[in-house]
């Protein structure tokens, strides 16, 4: 891994660290409310802050988990840096258009 | 304790097989002496290397069921409580034959680690006082007595899954050199294990740590080297 790649991943991996303990949290007090699909979309339609929230975290995901395949692959597969780097790339950006599009599906 | 042992040997280069022998068991045994026994009594041809045989000079390391170890310092009754020994070379490197591995690439990468010393004084000049418990001395000690015997390096499971990866002892070499105030090596040392094959490919899986004959910790060099070259990169004292 090269040392800008490292430095991305740790720097997400730091991101992720409050974003998933604010997401696990409010997973808890969503189920221990009781709170139907219908309340929670009526809370997160149209606000920015959710929309910046899970904005941030699937852009930080997609970047994280996109290094950490590319590593796999060139270790574990036959491919090279550069081929390996594509193929992650694409991972990360499938992962990024689907992240964007679950948010968007909750804000809009 | 068993009157003889049963110890297979791998025989030939890379594409070779092991091959068992009947080696009498005694007090105190080591692994190099079973080893030593089948080449003066059973099998002159078979080929192996040492040197020193007490734990100095590192070059009797072999696979030893499974593990990298110096055969001088590692009993059999320690390895072989069933009374079986399989003993091959060194993971990791090219095997020349027998129990004989080329050390080259092992060397090649101290040295694309930078692992020489880059004196800042000539012999002409006085000799710099170092405190002993100087906290960068104390990191520089805490690996100098590597001896470069290659056990790290076979154990690494990042060097097996990437060539390029510099392993273990010269990431440790490097730490040590880093922490050597009379070195001048520097950012430049820096730079080289930043790259690719350097300190972040290390997985921390920690079996250097675990089977480092003198008892080293090569993951804690390395995740030395990973906090320091991530700090100059962020000062923009190297390059990515």
């Amino acid at each position: 891994m090269t040392m800008r790649l490292y430095v991305w991943q740790r720097a997400t991996a730091a991101l992720m660290v409050p974003l998933v303990l604010v997401h696990i949290a409010v997973i808890f007090y969503a189920t221990q409310k009781g709170m139907t699909a219908a309340d929670i979309l009526s809370r997160t339609h149209g606000s920015i802050m959710w929309a910046s929230y899970y904005g941030l975290f699937v852009a930080a995901a997609s970047i994280h988990a996109a290094i950490g395949v590319r590593n796999v692959l060139t270790e574990w597969s036959p491919l090279t840096g550069l081929h390996a780097g594509r193929l992650a790339l694409m991972f990360g950006l499938l992962l990024a258009a689907l992240g964007a599009r679950a948010v968007l599906a909750v804000v809009l | 304790m068993l009157a003889e042992l049963s110890v297979s040997l791998w025989r030939g280069a890379k594409d070779g097989r092991y091959e068992t022998y009947c080696v009498p068991r005694r007090e105190s045994q080591t692994v190099l002496d079973v080893v030593t026994f089948v080449q003066r009594h059973i099998d002159p041809t078979l080929s192996y290397r040492f040197a020193c045989r007490v734990g100095v000079c590192g070059s009797c390391a072999m696979t030893v069921n499974g593990k990298p170890r110096w055969t001088c310092r590692t009993h059999v009754a320690k390895v072989a409580g069933s009374g079986r020994l399989e003993i091959g070379p060194l993971e990791n490197l090219p095997v020349i034959k027998d129990l004989t591995t080329d050390m080259q690439p092992f060397f090649e990468k101290w040295q694309q680690a930078q692992g020489v010393f880059a004196p800042t004084k000539t012999r002409h000049e006085e000799i710099e006082q170092i405190r002993p418990d100087n906290p960068a001395r104390r990191l520089a000690d805490a690996a100098i007595e590597c001896i470069n015997c290659g056990v790290c390096y076979a154990a690494c499971d990042t060097v097996r899954w990437n060539q390029d990866y510099f392993g273990p002892a010269a990431l440790t070499r490097a730490w040590t050199l880093v922490n050597d105030e009379r070195d001048a090596g520097g950012s430049a040392r820096l730079q080289a294990v930043a790259g690719s094959g350097g300190c972040h490919s290390c997985h921390s899986h920690q079996s250097c740590q675990e089977l480092c004959p003198q008892a080293l910790n090569p993951t804690a060099a390395i995740a030395g080297l990973k906090r320091r070259t991530t700090a100059a990169y962020l000062k923009g004292e190297i390059k990515a």
